[in-house]
């Protein structure tokens, strides 16, 4: 344990120290996320703006919605896509062995190697939006607190689906777009569930559980409903995480390297 | 003139639609990694039966249906496309034929729009198949009509991208500015909502961008609805030799720095 996580300071230390070389880098994804940011803020407005209701959620109670999505946002942007995006490339060019080879665990490696400050500035905007949100509300801030139990679970199951999709690159090589389609209907965590029709839900819950990364911590976060959601969301995370190892070590046995 | 010219671009289109035929599963993927449109039609239905939007929810429905199928028509990636050529060299020795690069990569987006056709069928037949209730015929006249602004609003994205593209000559920094465009299309060309329920202002001033031209005009035009179409069209053009120009310009001064380069 002490190991993996002296190794993972390493691992961020290292990217962080080349990504300083691409300074500029910054500088563009700073812009892209104010302006996104104004973007979500305007199209949550439409909803409201001519009497409308999301769901029987207000104006500042969605706010901590798509608050909570603009971290995840962030947080995929800075760990899982530099990371698991590489892992089809990993396949293709056979770089995939070297990683086997090394005496540390494969999926760890695959998960952590790359830190990508990029996604940083989405993070904290997805902060201030839910602080203000939850200022403005007079939210409990015991339930701020234990908010963060079902925001965790919400970033392991991001992760785990995450990771499934990018398992299957191993067989299809081609799985870049996959990961495309993923976060396209990822997108949908950015409104309450109750704002979408019943079929929307029902798909959004069990077949694609988005209803567990935003919606559950927020609710949470406003002290509604009860310990039943966030224990079924534990319970989601552990499963799909479980999965995604399962799948993984399933995956390795087709692995043949490069050109063979 | 015109014959030779016919038979090279059929060339070049039905190399590239071979090409990506042996890619079809991946542009499936392509296909429906443009779901968005269908996740913002299930929050409009359901938000547009309390507010006072002027709009139904079928009305929302078929409006984020079309808007999926445009997209399906519009999208461009040559930007990535040029990136890789200029990084990793291989524009070099497309330099050297006696052709422009730009037909190449017009061909590539040609033959693609080929193989997508048979799944755009496929995704209308599931959506109506699952949702007989927004089945509506727009007429041989509008269908016609909406033909060809999607056709110059593929024209009209290529153009724009393809510029950005070519700044890829001085900064290899070009997807990032494409990626701030493409945060303009999202919100101001009428993809996260129909432009009909954004503030009357805005809207006015939008119309004078080249934005909503290349989503709510060609969806309205393929509703059906009341589009305005003779100064939007005026308008529309304006941008396209605009845009063109600029590529024109772009791609001259361009040139003149990549070889100065030396490569």
């Amino acid at each position: 344990m002490r190991r993996y996580l002296n190794m993972l300071r390493h691992f961020w230390a290292t990217s962080l120290a080349a990504e300083m070389e691409y300074r500029l880098n910054f500088a563009v994804a700073a812009a892209t996320a104010t302006l996104g940011l104004i973007g979500s803020l305007f199209g949550l407005w439409l909803f409201f703006s001519r009497g409308g209701t999301l769901g029987g959620w207000t104006w500042d109670q969605s706010l901590v919605v798509m608050g909570i999505f603009t971290v995840l946002e962030g947080v995929s942007a800075t760990l899982l896509t530099p990371n698991l995006g590489r892992l089809v490339s990993h396949v293709r060019t056979g770089t995939l062995d070297f990683v086997l080879l090394k005496p540390i665990d494969s999926q760890f490696w695959l998960s952590t190697r790359y830190f990508s400050p990029g996604g940083l500035p989405d993070v904290a905007f997805g902060v201030i939006v839910t602080g203000v949100a939850a200022w403005r509300l007079g939210l409990e801030p015991v339930n701020m607190l234990l908010s963060l139990a079902p925001l965790a679970t919400a970033c392991v199951v991001l992760y785990s689906l995450w990771f499934l999709l990018a398992t299957t690159g191993i067989w299809f090589v081609k799985i870049y777009n996959a990961t495309e389609v993923l976060r396209s209907l990822l997108e949908s965590g950015r409104f309450p569930s109750s704002a979408y029709p019943a079929a929307w839900r029902f798909a959004f819950t069990f077949i694609l559980p988005v209803a567990f990364m935003t919606t559950v911590p927020a609710r949470v976060m406003l002290g509604r409903g009860g310990a039943a959601w966030p224990i079924a969301s534990l319970g989601v995370a552990v499963v799909l995480f479980a999965c995604s190892r399962l799948f993984w070590r399933f995956a390795l046995r087709y692995y043949t390297s490069a050109s063979s | 003139m015109l014959r030779r010219f016919w038979r090279k671009a059929w060339a070049i289109v039905s190399v590239n639609h071979a090409l990506m035929n042996e890619y079809r599963a991946e542009i499936v993927l392509w296909a429906l990694s443009g779901l968005l449109p269908l996740v913002l039609m299930g929050v409009w239905m359901n938000v547009s039966r309390g507010g006072q939007f002027g709009m139904q929810p079928v009305d929302f429905a078929r409006y984020f249906f079309a808007v999926f199928v445009i997209g399906q028509f519009t999208t461009v990636w040559v930007v990535w496309e040029f990136e890789g050529d200029v990084v990793e060299g291989r524009l070099s020795p497309l330099l050297l034929q006696p052709i422009d690069p730009v037909v190449r990569y017009l061909g590539m987006h040609v033959g693609e729009r080929i193989t997508r056709v048979v799944f755009i069928v496929l995704f209308c037949a599931v959506f109506f198949g699952l949702y007989p209730g927004a089945v509506w015929w727009p007429g041989w006249a509008n269908l016609g009509t909406a033909m060809i602004v999607v056709a110059l609003a593929f024209a009209m994205r290529f153009a724009m991208q393809y510029t950005v593209a070519l700044v890829g000559f001085w900064t290899e920094r070009a997807s990032a500015i494409e990626s701030l465009t493409f945060l303009c299309f999202m919100f101001l060309a009428g993809r996260i909502a129909p432009l009909a329920v954004y503030p009357e202002g805005l809207r006015r001033v939008l119309w004078w961008t080249p934005f909503p031209y290349i989503v709510d005009f060609p969806v309205t035009i393929l509703l059906g609805h009341e589009a305005d179409p003779w100064p939007k069209a005026a308008v529309m053009l304006g941008w396209l030799a605009f845009f063109i120009l600029l590529n024109r310009i772009t791609w001259r001064r361009g040139l003149r720095h990549y070889s100065a380069m030396g490569a």
